[in-house]
């Protein structure tokens, strides 16, 4: 276990055993493999590459190939339990759609996203006047995934704004164990490297839609 | 069909055929009855003492029940020899392996080749149109008379993957597993224009006599030879046909007529169409090609594709496509299963890619093999297989 991810240590110790848990961008399905060894979870994983898709099914993971933009639509409403969003949302064209649909498919949400609200973000911006290359960040702005960055802050408002709960949130980094922390805090908004957030809504759900109700299958 | 029918000469474990009475007719969506039924098939493995380890392997249009044994007529090892065999992720050791021959087919099941009781001539053209759905309830049928309740899998591709998505519709209850490869929820206008190109041709040939030339003592080989020729060329990918033939030759020079065949591409399909008379039956492939056609298993949930899977929220699905195939493209695969997920069915799905094009889930294909074992070593864990 000591060589595990600490987002991943994280989000094991969040989820409940025996649970249905949809992880979107599961990548090769280390996280569903833990999730299910550990924690004996239902999963089901949505990645968009087809050699991701491949490791998963050998790995017996179940695995779609799909879109996390697109394909979250066709997932009934309450399917799960737990949607897992690691490290991607900020590489989604509508970040907003998809965080308020994973609330639909399922009861709670953990969501981590590198926060560009950290110091060492903030500090090469003011420094360099060029876009930060950090640990988090790794890549340069015109080959980087990450095409809707935000701060702690930012998505914290954007929660509030979608009706969402934060039932829990901690701070990530390399090598730290994870520290849970009151995210509207803004001493938090430099400290945290990564945030990763359990999300419920707060809100009375919408009425469930029949799966007639999910569009055109065909269009 | 919860009925079980004793097959009247003892079931052979390594297969047979499944002789139905007249009392245990087989109920057509047409609304006629066929009997008596006669269903061939084979086995590989064993059934052990839970049944649980029934796997239904479904075949393509032109297949057959020899998925993993020699071919009684060609002499050619079995169609899915890569997939099913000791150490292979479909293993007779562990798996009790099943393939028919589908109803309407020209390989020991009831077939428009087959005697008509009523008058001792072959059936021809007063054989009953079938659908899927019918070959999945003669399947159905034998589960019953060997005394399997659940399948522990049913896996096809193309034509077979239908069959298996039927079965998931109308057997939910019946199927732990389901494997759907390189097929479609319902057959396009370009399938069935393919198809009635085929139809067309077989029924041009003058040896075809309306459907009797067995009485006549002919076969209409030049006609089913272009139907499989036409249907040949679905089955590859523009690439795999370029990249194994291009523009070359089969002799120095052109031939400058018509008798013999210039390019390579044109002699390798003449051998297709002409090897696939010896093994098929021109009748069958009307028949098959028709009950493929009226394939859409939306039709009967009002369209909606996810009703018809909503019965089966506890059968875990794999649903495979190919990125060349054009035949039944990724397009098709992914409205599965959009459809699976919107039922609320556990599934995976991942395009292959691959220049081979529809034919590809018979080769040599690493992520289909890969795919396929990692499905089934889940599921058999899940189910308590050893």
């Amino acid at each position: 276990m000591s060589g595990l991810r600490e987002d991943f240590k994280e989000i094991l110790r969040l989820v409940r055993p025996n649970a249905r848990v949809l992880d979107v961008g599961c990548g090769e399905g280390e996280l569903l493999e833990l999730l299910t060894q550990e924690k004996g979870v239902d999963g089901q994983g949505l990645e968009i590459s087809p050699s991701g898709v491949a490791a998963c099914l050998a790995k017996g993971i179940a695995a779609v190939q799909g879109d996390g933009d697109r394909d979250l639509d066709h997932f009934p409403t309450q399917a799960f339990d737990y949607a897992i969003l690691s490290k991607t949302l900020q590489q989604m064209r509508e970040p907003r759609h998809v965080l308020s649909e994973l609330l639909r498919i399922a009861d709670r949400a953990i969501v981590s996203v590198p926060n560009f609200g950290h110091w060492r973000v903030r500090w090469a911006l003011l420094t360099q006047g060029r876009m930060p290359e950090t640990k988090a960040l790794p890549e340069p702005w015109w080959s980087t995934p990450n095409i809707h960055l935000c701060t702690l802050r930012d998505l914290t408002a954007l929660c509030d704004e979608l009706g969402l709960r934060i039932e829990a949130c901690a701070a990530v980094s390399r090598g730290q164990p994870a520290r849970s922390i009151d995210p509207s805090r803004a001493i938090e908004n430099w400290r945290a490297e990564t945030a990763l957030f359990l999300l419920t809504r707060e809100r009375p759900r919408p009425p469930a839609p029949e799966p007639t109700a999910t569009g055109d299958l065909f269009a | 069909m919860s009925q079980t029918v004793i097959a009247s000469p003892a079931i052979e474990t390594n297969g047979g055929t499944l002789r139905l009475p007249a009392e245990a007719p087989l109920r057509l969506d047409s609304g006629a009855t066929l009997a008596p039924l006669e269903i061939a098939y084979k086995t590989y493995g064993r059934l052990n003492a839970e049944r649980s380890n029934a796997v239904l392997v479904c075949h393509a249009l032109t297949g057959d029940q020899h998925a993993a044994s020699i071919h009684p007529i060609t002499g050619k090892p079995g169609w899915w020899n890569r997939v099913i065999g000791p150490g292979l992720p479909l293993d007779p050791d562990r798996y009790f392996i099943i393939c028919t021959n589908v109803v309407g087919g020209c390989m020991g099941s009831t077939g428009p080749s087959s005697l008509d009781p009523a008058t001792g001539k072959p059936y021809g053209l007063t054989f009953p149109v079938i659908t899927i759905a019918d070959m999945v309830r003669a399947q159905a049928m034998l589960m019953d008379a060997l005394g399997i309740g659940t399948l522990f899998a049913a896996v096809g591709g193309s034509m077979g993957g239908m069959q298996v998505l039927q079965w998931a519709a109308d057997y939910p209850h019946r199927l732990r597993s389901a494997v759907c490869i390189a097929a479609a929820a319902r057959h396009s206008a370009q399938n069935i224009a393919f198809h009635e190109v085929g139809r067309q041709a077989i029924m041009a040939d003058p040896d075809w006599r309306g459907g009797a030339y067995e009485a006549h003592g002919v076969r209409p080989e030049k006609g089913l030879a272009v139907a499989r020729m036409a249907a040949h060329i679905t089955y590859l990918s523009e690439a795999a046909l370029q990249r194994k033939f291009g523009r070359e030759l089969q002799r120095d020079g052109l031939s400058w007529g018509f008798d013999a065949p210039d390019f390579q591409v044109e002699s390798y399909l003449r051998y297709q169409g002409a090897s696939f008379v010896d093994r098929f039956d021109a009748n069958s492939y009307l028949y098959i090609t028709r009950a493929v056609d009226y394939f859409d298993l939306a039709g009967a949930y009002d369209g909606v594709l996810a009703q018809a899977f909503r019965r089966a929220r506890d059968v875990r699905f794999c649903v495979l496509s190919f990125s060349s195939d054009w035949l039944y493209s990724t397009g098709e695969s992914r409205d599965i299963v959009r459809a699976l997920n919107a039922a609320g069915c556990r599934a995976s799905f991942v395009e292959i890619e691959t220049d081979k094009g529809h034919d590809a889930f018979f080769l040599d294909e690493p992520v289909l093999d890969s795919a396929l074992r990692g499905f089934f070593e889940s599921q058999a864990s899940r189910g308590g297989l050893a």
